[in-house]
């Protein structure tokens, strides 16, 4: 080291001692004094305090004891109920015009110029349907919902719910800012791993990471909302199907909430033990949204992105899916040989084959997850008519035709059940796994933060089924 | 707003002749903003934001650059570095929206990262956005970055807010008492800009002359022991423009700073690191003539 260099330090070690211990409280003492006095000097404050204070008054309504929950909640119910019924006639305009119009368009032009039947599966049963299927369905009630959540955020509500849930999360030995990276979770869990990024200490920052995957992400609302509407919609007179599919979606969205504070509270308890740290979070007050400008940013940000990923994931998805389909070994597909070693197992968790197959399909995206169920439904089943043929992802226009085939297929509102709910409790997409990976460095967590939901899945998803049948009598 | 902009040129060429004094009026350069987005090939001034966390560093990034970055109403939004550019009179310019911090202490990542950034990737400018309404408590962070860098612009945003509130806020008294520019804003509204855009200009160009406000320690022993110190600091390294900051610094034993002494890092100002990219960096250093 230079000399000079050193000289300093040591200069800087003794005048130390010279100028006192709390030398540093001094100091920050004097910059607040003089910030002080310089505002001061440059605001004027109004003579008297104006009497009504909005942004006080809603304050204290949505961060009441008794207020800031039930509103909470109804907010959410009321943004799904919005997304589900609204979702419903663009997601079925889309479907008709990609699915029922282009698709034979684009069969005829194959056959038109003699495609192989191979290249011609391939190509447009596999990757063309397979991206026609989730954009139909994914892109009307993103469009929705990421608008309505982007205005709640741009309003300044997101922080309140961060207050409100601030001591829960203490008291599972976690940070008060997680609540902000768990809704962020609601968006994508990518997203809401990079934003723990707010939280200082590692230990609170590892346990936001690990349980992020709790908060119910985009890819895995449209199978939460489908199986809501054709298994628990379904069992109530029509007019109240779109409430009470919001409703069970809601339960499902708020069992993970609790999830993550189990978890929290378990992780911090045991692997993750130490202190809770503090922070102040500022309320920022209360902002009239820009509503075009929101539009724009979360059709930009949130749904066209979200929606370019699930595309570029149910591409080759659906390329894979139709090999696998129409690969035979000794005269059964690679499909079906896969459902049937893993039917036994999915079963005993009141699921079955097909799922878990679907699910190992989708560790990429969880949006695909529901047409390769029903795909691989079909072809287990026999078909009996339905779809375009082996390995074809498809979607029936009506919820009760696809109730229909699933029932066919062995389903019962048990395997719709427990489908929720392993839609919510299964490991990250891979997306989600490598960025924790990139966040901690860490191969350790990261193996922790893809294993423990699964195996947590398994175990809830056995005991609802072994209760649910002792129950049944089945 | 790209409109408005065109809009106004064409009125420019027009009229020439009765908008005279308007070409002599620094806000005029204002129709020349050019967004470039993340274009950013080359650029003659890197511009820092920083700010408290919520008081709309992102949406000054979004209305200079054109860029759509995702605003929200909720602190700590920003959690990494985003970058973009503009193009405003003769100037192409690199903007930096740092994360939102109350400190530069640097007790944690974020007042690190916004930290590091102002000090060893010396910014030609740094604008520091204030929330008009909590005027005190984002004062300290502007003390704070004044004592590391004089070319400094404060953006008094949300002033709308403060209206809302019935507050008044005198950005002339503002400026006088701190020593740098402060120019009114609420950009959620586009207004202001203008007259922002021209103040940074100045300041890259060296045109304002800027007498930062010093925070007064009224502390003889300190006062004593911080002289002794800026000496021996402008003797080891005599290009360091803030010797005083560093002189606290080390009186306060800020583990950053005794390393950056150590390896000579203070003297070199080429600095590198995975989060503030080493060319764009040492292009900055270069070109200042900070450097070597």
């Amino acid at each position: 080291m230079n000399s000079n260099y050193e000289k300093i330090l040591k200069s800087a070690r003794d005048l130390r001692w010279d100028i006192g211990v709390d030398f540093h409280e001094k100091t920050m003492e004097a910059l607040y004094t003089d910030a002080t006095r310089i505002a001061d000097r440059a605001v004027t404050y109004p003579k008297e305090k104006p009497r009504f204070d909005l942004d006080r008054t809603i304050d204290k309504l949505v961060t009441s004891r008794v207020w800031g929950f039930p509103l909470m909640i109804l907010m959410l119910t009321f943004i799904f109920w919005l997304t589900i019924t609204g979702a419903n006639y663009p997601s079925g305009l889309l479907f008709s015009l990609l699915i029922d119009k282009v698709h034979p368009l684009l069969k005829a032009g194959a056959a038109s110029i003699g495609m192989p039947w191979w290249l011609d599966g391939v190509l447009i049963d596999g990757a063309y349907l397979a991206t026609a299927w989730v954009v139909s369905v994914m892109l009307p009630p993103m469009a929705i919902f990421f608008p309505l959540f982007t205005l709640l955020e741009d309003f300044g509500y997101l922080p309140r719910v961060a207050f409100n849930l601030d001591h829960i999360f203490r008291k599972a030995g976690a940070h008060g800012k997680q609540a902000l990276s768990m809704t962020m979770g609601f968006g994508c869990n990518a997203a809401g791993v990079i934003s723990t990024r707010i939280i200082d200490s590692p230990r609170e920052r590892l346990i936001a990471i690990i349980t992020n995957n709790f908060s119910l992400c985009n890819g895995r609302w449209p199978t939460q909302i489908l199986i809501a509407t054709i298994f628990i919609g379904t069992m109530v007179p029509a007019y109240l199907g779109g409430l009470i599919s919001a409703i069970s979606v809601v339960a499902i969205a708020l069992l993970g909430v609790l999830l993550t504070f189990v978890v929290s509270w378990a992780l911090s308890r045991t692997i993750l033990k130490g202190e809770v740290s503090t922070f102040t979070l500022e309320l920022p007050p209360y902002r009239p949204p820009r509503i075009l400008q929101t539009l724009y940013t979360s059709m930009i940000d949130r749904t066209l992105v979200v929606l370019w990923r699930a595309i570029i994931f149910a591409l080759p998805a659906g390329v894979v899916l139709w090999i696998s389909a129409n690969l035979m070994i000794s005269g059964v597909s690679l499909a079906e040989h896969l459902v049937n070693i893993l039917n036994p197992f999915g079963l005993l968790l009141g699921l079955n084959g097909v799922i878990l197959v679907a699910y190992i399909v989708a560790i990429p995206a969880n949006e695909i997850v529901i047409p390769t169920i029903m795909m691989l439904t079909v072809l287990v089943t026999g078909g009996n008519g339905i779809g375009e043929g082996s390995g074809v992802m498809f979607e029936l226009e009506s919820g009760l035709a696809t109730l229909n085939i699933l029932t066919q297929g062995g389903w019962t509102l048990l395997t719709g059940v427990n489908l929720m709910l392993f839609s919510l409790i299964h490991n990250p997409c891979s997306t989600t796994i490598y960025t924790i990976y990139k966040e901690t460095g860490s191969a350790k967590w990261t193996t922790i933060a893809s294993l423990l939901p699964v195996v947590m899945g398994f175990v809830i998803t056995f005991f609802t089924a072994q209760i649910w049948r002792l129950i049944a009598g089945w | 707003m790209d409109q408005k902009i065109n809009n106004k040129q064409q009125k420019g060429s027009k009229v020439a002749g009765v908008s005279a004094d308007c070409a002599s009026c620094p806000v005029h350069h204002a129709a020349n903003l050019k967004k470039l987005g993340v274009d950013m090939e080359s650029w003659d001034f890197v511009v820092a934001l920083a700010g408290n966390p919520n008081t709309g560093k992102s949406t000054v990034f979004n209305a200079l650059t054109g860029l759509k970055q995702h605003t929200g109403n909720w602190p700590g939004k920003t959690v990494t570095r985003a970058e973009g550019g503009f193009e405003y009179g003769d100037n192409r310019y690199k903007l930096v929206d740092l994360p939102g911090t109350y400190s530069l202490l640097a007790t944690s990542l974020d007042e690190e990262i916004a930290r590091d950034f102002i000090l060893f990737a010396q910014p030609d400018v740094t604008i520091v956005v204030v929330d008009a309404s909590r005027l005190e408590r984002n004062l300290n962070l502007v003390l704070q970055v004044l004592e590391i860098t004089n070319r400094v612009v404060i953006c008094l945003n949300l002033m709308d807010e403060a209206d809302r509130h019935q507050m008044k806020v005198d950005p002339r008294r503002l400026a006088r008492d701190l020593g740098v520019p402060v120019v009114p804003t609420v950009a959620r509204y586009d207004e202001g800009l203008e007259e922002l855009l021209a103040a940074i200009h100045e300041v890259a160009n060296g045109e304002t002359l800027a007498k930062p406000y010093q925070v007064k320690y009224d502390n003889p022993k300190l006062d004593r022991a911080v002289s002794q110190l800026v000496t021996q600091i402008e003797d080891a390294f005599p290009q360091v423009p803030n010797a005083r900051w560093v002189a606290l610094r080390l009186l306060d034993g800020d583990e950053r700073i005794i390393k950056a002494v150590v390896d000579g890092e203070l003297g070199e100002l080429t600095y590198t690191r995975d989060d503030l990219e080493g060319a764009s960096v040492s292009h900055v250093s270069n070109k200042s003539g900070f450097a070597q």
